[in-house]
């Protein structure tokens, strides 16, 4: 029998029909372009393919694609993806979400599919801001800053996005950026092959509301020495010319970035990335500068046996009961 | 259960329970009804023993109504009044609806369990006490300044005073197991006991005890000698002269295979029977425990083989959205809670009204607000389901009326969620939940098959086009080529399904799904009247598990001459379309519920129509004696 095979889509084909209306010059024309570009060089379908999100800019994220999609309400796109999960684990489930949705009112349905495993990639666009609401601070906001709801500085210690991911037990934490096309489509495609709720964070710049909140380490001048750029089995290196390091200070459990060739240091005394090793995994999300480079791409990788494959296996093992066997069962008696 | 023949008086309840026939030997007098309730502290096992005492009463052919009454705490401190748990079980030879008004037999394990419970014993009735658990330290504990087994707080009563503890102890003795273990026979020992005053057999328990402690078999022996030595106990005559055994003939009931079943398996029987009618292979229930809902989420779990998913989730709000999704795509989506936890999905709720999406949302009610009595049965939660909700967002509200009829409300609550695309809530309560009645087991072979149909073709596809009759959409699902559609909360295009901010669309969305709903009153069987004519004098209006008290009270009024009816409402919302005419040609409308005024207030502003509420909010159903009163107090 002669199989057709249709031809591979094209990032241009995971578009949809709808005019895209977020603010000109927002980061999240990227991160949907990454998206769709990801899809189409893993050669994804779209229908089997399901966005789902929650509340805010990021959110409206499903209506641009031309898969299935679920705008849902806010902060419960996980709880809604492992429904559909369980109902059909087939589907390739994508949960897109923000800092707000994900981590203020939607925090514990975060911590909760990511604990049980759940087969989805949940990508959340931190921009440290609300921006749909109209800039409000969002809780991985920076202390200090000044917005209409906090107009003296807000007070609030902000909550780092994959340090809570390893915290609540995500066996696939990465991060990325919007504008860095070039790690960002790549880090989103190991998301999509990793089997398991994978977790990425992508640092995505609200020109309206938090212009440069990431500019500290994304500026192109200031960029190499600000960010590590972490792959499995290669040393932690990391600047213009790859001159500095990271390593294990002596007698400590902490990290130091060291510079290689000063002091006797050479590349074998660096870290080599491990990524299924998650004591690294915390020392490397905490990172941040001036002092040290943030750490970007696949941070954390140890697969687990997915939620949903347990679930069903159970169920489908099961099957299939006689439902008047079932109504007959125990103790009966007949007039 | 419908009881007919010569024994029908239709007495049910109240003292006319104790109709005593003249006795035909010297030991054994007949009785039509008799109701009995066993009391003590939560951990004296007196759940067990009163349903096990329902099922051989059934066994024996009697009808039977179940009451449990537990206490919130799970082990409360022995011994007090606020760790009581009781069991109470009405059967007989006539048709029995309720759990009874009144008790005839109260059996109290220690003076908390009779401080709490007397007031429901009919004067004249009788205790059985076991006398040594009557100690001065558990009497201070209920609060009694003397012994109420010495004094004259029983005087009016009939007194059965045995050492039961010892009497136990004494049986069990040759299993060389702890005291511990010995004194918590004590249960059986009185079951026993309980089975020779009513002629009942003890085949049953004495299986399910080898049953429940097949890995401790002396375990199983002792509790079976305690058993057997309270039957034994009555049988040899150790009885004082006034006490004697009681004959209940079997009830007049149509043939069937019978099982007594509680309203929480029968809902969840009748969701995979509702599911199988559709076509749906799939059921996906998702829950958070909650009193008195979660027995439900129990009995899914364990229905696997007939494809039951379930998903303990988060919270309510990610068991309703878990829910959400599982519909979404393809699956019969099912959730359950009582109404605070209700309030949590609520928000969720809207999105599957917007989304149109097909979950049946289980309503356990119990009494509130907020924590309220969490144990305790109420119908406070109807205003909520009818309208609490954001936004202009109908949809279907039915409730079942009794354990027996969860199974058919179940099903009718998936057939109305998949034909109309919308969820739908199933009311039922604390009470329903937890009693238990005998069940005739339906063949669901036989039962109306209302199939599904997935769209699949891509031609003229629109997410949101309707079918004219029914102004359902399709139910499309993710991995359907060419069927590629978004959904969400935001208001959207009536065909295309695009997100509109348009005026006239907005509005003609609106009564869309008002209209869909409103069309579902086509759709379902006219009100009828359960017991009375169609019109005259009195209506008495109810929903829900009032049902049997609302029955009985009313052919207790008409059997005294009073021109009243029942009527008894399995839809809410919509009303049934001749439900206006009919309550309108009635004089006066009376509506007795569990609530503080709601059915009643639904009732008045629909139809502007004098409705008189009956209320009664004491986390305990009606007696059928206070219908009765009501009922005599507005037209004598």
């Amino acid at each position: 029998m002669a199989t057709i095979t249709e031809p591979p889509l094209k990032p241009k084909d995971f578009e949809s029909d709808q005019e895209v209306r977020w603010c000109p010059g927002c980061g999240d024309y990227a991160i949907l372009k990454a998206i769709q570009r990801a899809l189409a060089e893993l050669g994804e379908k779209r229908e089997n393919t399901v966005f789902v999100s929650g509340i805010g800019c990021a959110s409206r994220f499903p209506y641009y694609m031309s898969t299935y999609g679920f705008h849902t309400i806010h902060g419960r796109a996980p709880a809604i993806a492992t429904g559909i999960k369980l109902a059909n684990p087939k589907l390739d489930v994508w949960v897109v979400s923000g800092d707000g949705d994900g981590l203020s009112i939607g925090g514990n349905h975060t911590l909760h599919v990511l604990r049980r495993n759940v087969d989805l990639q949940i990508c959340l666009f931190n921009n440290e801001i609300y921006g749909l609401t109209k800039g409000q601070y969002s809780p991985t906001s920076k202390q200090g800053t000044t917005s209409p709801s906090s107009p003296m500085g807000s007070l609030e210690q902000p909550i780092s996005a994959c340090a809570f991911a390893l915290g609540v037990g995500a066996r696939f934490v990465a991060r990325s950026v919007d504008t860095l096309q070039k790690h960002l489509v790549p880090t989103l495609k190991r998301a999509k092959e990793h089997h398991g709720a994978s977790f990425v964070e992508i640092f995505q710049n609200c020109i309206v509301f938090n212009d440069g909140a990431f500019s500290d380490f994304t500026e192109r001048d200031i960029a190499p020495d600000r960010q590590i750029h972490v792959e499995h089995g290669q040393p932690l290196l990391f600047g213009a010319e790859k001159q500095k390091g990271l390593r294990i200070k002596p007698g400590s459990l902490q990290l130091e970035v060291v510079d290689v060739g000063e002091g006797g240091v050479s590349v074998d005394d660096l870290l080599v990335h491990d990524e299924t090793d998650r004591n690294l995994a915390r020392l490397l999300v905490d990172m941040e500068p001036p002092d040290f480079p943030v750490a970007l791409g696949v941070i954390y990788c140890d697969p687990a046996p997915a939620y949903e494959d347990q679930v069903t296996a159970r169920v489908d093992g099961a099957c299939c009961g006689d439902l008047n066997e079932l109504l007959r069962k125990g103790r009966t008696w007949s007039v | 259960m419908s009881a007919k023949g010569p024994n029908a008086s239709g007495a049910d309840g109240n003292g006319a329970g104790s109709t005593v026939t003249p006795h035909t030997d010297r030991t054994r007098e007949i009785r039509d009804e008799t109701v009995i309730r066993f009391a003590g502290d939560s951990g004296d096992g007196m759940q067990l023993t009163g349903s096990q005492f329902a099922m051989e009463s059934a066994l024996a052919g009697s009808d039977i109504a179940t009451l449990p009454d537990y206490p919130a705490e799970i082990r409360a401190p022995a011994g007090t009044t606020y760790g009581v748990s009781a069991f109470q079980v009405h059967f007989g030879s006539v048709d029995i609806k309720t759990a009874g008004d009144e008790l005839d037999v109260l059996v109290a394990f220690n003076p908390a369990a009779l401080k709490v419970n007397l007031h429901d014993l009919r004067i004249g009735g009788m205790v059985i006490a076991d006398e040594s658990a009557f100690t001065d330290r558990n009497l201070k504990k209920a609060d009694y300044e003397s012994n109420p087994l010495e004094d004259d707080t029983l005087a009016p009563y009939q007194i059965l005073k045995l050492d039961i503890t010892r009497l136990t102890e004494e049986a069990v003795k040759e299993f060389g197991i702890s005291s511990k273990d010995a004194r918590r026979s004590r249960n059986l020992w009185a079951l026993g006991l309980m089975l020779w005053m009513y002629g009942r057999r003890r085949k049953a328990t004495v299986e399910w005890l080898q049953q429940k402690f097949a890995n401790k078999p002396e375990i199983a022996e002792a509790n079976i000698a305690a058993l057997n030595a309270g039957h034994a106990f009555g049988e040899t005559a150790e009885m004082p002269g006034d006490v004697v055994g009681y004959t209940v003939a079997a009830a007049d009931v149509e043939p069937g295979t019978y099982r007594t079943v509680t309203g929480t398996e029968t809902t969840a029987w009748g969701l995979v029977a509702g599911a199988q009618a559709a076509g749906i292979g799939r059921i996906f229930f998702g829950s958070y425990p909650i009193t008195p809902a979660s027995p439900l989420l129990h009995v899914m779990a364990q229905l696997a083989e007939y494809g039951v998913v379930t998903f303990q989730a988060e919270d309510e709000i990610a068991a309703m959205c878990s829910t959400i999704g599982a519909a979404f795509a393809g699956a019969l989506g099912v959730t359950s809670s009582s109404g605070a936890g209700v309030a949590l999905k609520t928000e969720a709720i809207g999105l599957a009204v917007g989304t149109e999406l097909p979950v049946v949302i289980v309503n356990a009610q119990r009494a509130g607000p907020s924590t309220g009595m969490p144990t305790k049965t109420e119908q406070s939660d109807l205003l909520q389901a009818v309208h609490g909700r954001h936004g202009d967002s109908p949809l279907p509200v039915i409730a079942a009326n009794s354990p027996a009829d969860c199974f058919e409300v179940a099903i009718e609550a998936v057939r109305l969620a998949t034909k109309y695309m919308t969820p739908v809530m199933l009311l039922s309560d604390a009470y329903l939940a937890n009693a238990a009645e005998p069940w005739a087991i339906p063949n669901v072979d036989q039962l109306p098959e209302f199939p599904v149909r997935f769209r699949t073709d891509p031609e003229g596809f629109q997410p949101f086009l309707r079918d004219p009759e029914t102004l359902a959409r399709a139910w499309a699902l993710p991995g359907t080529p060419g069927l590629e559609h978004r959904i969400g909360g935001l208001e959207r295009n009536a065909e295309t399904g695009d997100i509109s901010y348009d005026p006239d669309n907005h509005e003609r969305m609106t009564k869309l799904r008002a209209a869909k709903i409103a069309g579902i009153a086509d759709d379902i069987p006219p009100q009828g009247v359960e017991i009375g004519n169609d019109s005259g004098a009195m209506a008495v209006v109810g929903w829900g598990s009032t049902y049997g008290p609302l029955y009985q009270g009313v052919r207790r009024a008409r059997e005294e001459g009073l021109e009243v009816s029942h009527i008894h409402l399995r839809y809410l919302n919509p009303f049934p379309r001749n439900l206006e005419a009919l309550l309108k040609g009635f004089d006066r409308v009376l509506v007795p519920e569990v609530n503080n005024g709601q059915l009643v207030t639904l009732l008045r502003s629909q139809f502007m129509i004098p409705a008189e509420g009956l209320n009664k909010v004491r986390g305990q159903p009606f007696k059928i004696a206070e219908i009765a009163e009501a009922i005599r107090s507005r037209m004598g």
